[in-house]
């Protein structure tokens, strides 16, 4: 429990650097101060914080949270210390939704032009999760051919992106690249609102079924042998996470390392209770992003860089330091 | 006191019929039974058929239980747990399922009593993952005894046990049933275990029940000869309990 309050307050802390640091330079105590009386402070001051800071640092907590819970939930349903929305062609979909739109001007949802790059991420995200949902449900169907086949859609979805960069012109392909590079810029209240959303939705489902999730990490015929409905239980699971992951995927582009770390860093440090592992994993997926958008904006003075280039760079050293002096396995 | 009854058990694997036509007398609860048989007879699947974990066709019977199917519990064979929690929470993990977040004191001081009755206080608070394949199996027995069953179904509990410790689950979980009225099955390889603690045997070959019993009127040499193909003799033991004693492949 005290690990878990640790991880909050150091999010706090990296919450705070995060609005405080940008392009513009205020002092920490202006920054404070249009924090707690946005009416008392210069109105390019209080735009600054409120309307462009914000909305990233908020974006950064929710979109880690979201992805490193997705990736908790996966890696327990598929007994798989690699799975991540990147193992089941989860986020290689939402890219090549997002280039279908960046270089082909294809709208998968007709009418909404603006929104057509997260749209289509989302859409072609949730086709893939749907796929996988369908096969999941047929007799015989193993966790082992569901992680086979979600790597069979990474292979396909990467070499259709591919095929697009190839045929795209400079223009489009430079927007593919960054958009797949991962970018918290064109974060807004509405899309943090969303994702926000999305988590208060997803978690009390997972928490309802936190009893049953940690026994299934000791095997189906254990977890089976305790009353748990297995095939059931994934299924259910297996909807939640794709909501979960698609929803962030298609605002901010593939931020990968998240989905994967994030759950590790919680499981090394509270174990698999998921009573401690589900708020452990949202907390330090939240952590590593919103410390991955500190870093990004300060290893060049003036520049940001884009988020999922920063992730794997700052979660890395901190997760290898875990791994060599932590008592708790990783798996 | 709880009993059970198989009424024309069957289950299939796709096509492959792997349990035939399983009935039973009234298995009484406060005792142990034994289900032997060779390998791949059909033994754990009866027992997954029994606890519903698998469909098929028959009936199972319960009488005098409270908590009606979920009551039966199965103890699965395999132990190769790689969650990374230790013994004290995987055993508080089985006690707790379908309830609240909030472990209660009462729920603690239970599993601290189950723990020392099984001599495995001092694995409380190892990793499951640390712990020797024997160790796995006595905190596989806790788990299932966490969840207070009426009807217990035991997969090999004791394979990976030394002889001391053996005898030691044996003579507890006798004890128990006992105490609790609980029914006890226990799939078995060693018929002198089933001999010397076990009051009834059902003997499983092919899918198909070969005899059920008493154990010392099942395990005859006739019965080793014909389930097993082994020549093998039933001799009274110093201590006036039959033992078998094998003399060679048949």
């Amino acid at each position: 429990m005290l690990i878990l309050v640790g991880i909050a307050l150091a999010l706090c802390l990296t919450l705070t650097l995060d609005m405080a640091l940008g392009p513009a330079r205020y002092t920490l105590a202006q920054v404070l101060s249009a924090l707690t009386s946005p009416s008392a402070v210069a109105e390019q001051l209080r735009v600054v914080i409120w309307d462009i800071r914000m909305p990233i640092a908020l974006m950064a907590i929710t979109v880690g949270a979201s992805l490193s819970l997705a990736g908790a939930q996966m890696q327990t349903i598929l007994a798989n210390p690699l799975a991540s929305p990147f193992t089941l062609g989860i986020s290689a979909a939402a890219g090549f939704g997002a280039a279908l739109g960046l270089v082909g001007g294809v709208a998968l949802f007709p009418g909404a032009v603006e929104l057509m790059v997260p749209i289509n991420a989302f859409v072609m995200a949730m086709v893939a999760s749907m796929f996988i949902y369908g096969v999941s449900t047929l007799r015989g169907v193993t966790v082992e051919t569901i992680v086979l086949l979600g790597i069979a859609l990474v292979f396909t979805f990467n070499a259709a992106l591919s095929l697009m960069e190839y045929l795209a012109s400079e223009q489009a392909l430079a927007a593919v690249v960054f958009w797949t590079m991962g970018s918290l810029t064109k974060a807004t209240w509405t899309k943090v609102a969303v994702t926000a959303a999305i988590l208060v939705v997803c978690v009390p489902l997972f928490a309802r079924q936190a009893w049953q999730l940690t026994a299934l990490r000791l095997g189906d015929d254990k977890a089976a042998s305790f009353g748990v409905n297995v095939r059931r239980l994934r299924l259910e699971a297996l909807i939640i996470i794709s909501l979960l992951a698609s929803i962030p995927v298609s605002f901010v582009g593939t931020i990968g390392f998240v989905g994967l770390v994030g759950p590790h860093i919680a499981r090394m440090l509270v174990g698999e209770d998921q009573r401690f592992f589900l708020p452990g994993s949202i907390l330090c997926g939240a952590l590593l992003l919103s410390a991955t958008s500190v870093v990004s904006k300060i290893l060049i003075p003036g520049a940001v860089l884009p988020i999922g280039v920063i992730t794997a760079l700052v979660g890395v050293p901190f997760f290898f330091s875990l791994i060599f002096t932590q008592r708790r396995r990783a798996w | 006191m709880v009993s059970l009854t198989l009424d024309n058990l069957g289950a299939s694997y796709g096509r492959t019929r792997i349990l035939d036509g399983i009935s039973t007398g009234r298995l009484e609860g406060g005792c142990l039974t034994a289900v032997v048989g060779p390998n791949a007879a059909g033994k754990s699947t009866l027992f997954k058929r029994i606890a519903g974990l698998i469909k098929g066709d028959g009936k199972v019977t319960l009488e005098g239980t409270k908590r009606g199917r979920d009551g039966i519990c199965y103890m699965p064979q395999d132990t190769g747990a790689n969650a990374v929690l230790t013994v004290y929470e995987s055993i508080v993990l089985a006690s707790r399922q379908n309830a609240g977040w909030r472990v209660g004191e009462g729920d603690l001081v239970e599993i601290d009593r189950l723990l020392e009755s099984l001599n495995i206080a001092n694995l409380a608070f190892r990793n499951l993952g640390e712990l020797s394949g024997g160790q796995r199996q006595l905190v596989a027995i806790a788990q299932a005894l966490a969840r207070n069953p009426e009807v217990l179904l035991m997969d090999e509990p004791t394979s990976a046990l030394d002889l001391h410790r053996q005898i030691e689950v044996l003579d507890f979980m006798r004890r128990l049933a006992a105490k609790r009225g609980m029914a006890v099955l226990i799939a078995i390889h060693d018929l002198n275990h089933a001999l010397r603690y076990c009051d009834q045997t059902l003997v499983i070959a092919n899918g198909r029940l070969i005899a059920s019993g008493r154990t010392s009127e099942i395990v005859t040499a006739r019965m080793l000869r014909e389930t097993y193909r082994i020549d093998a003799r039933i001799e009274t033991c110093s201590q006036g309990l039959p033992h078998v004693i094998v003399d060679a492949a048949a």
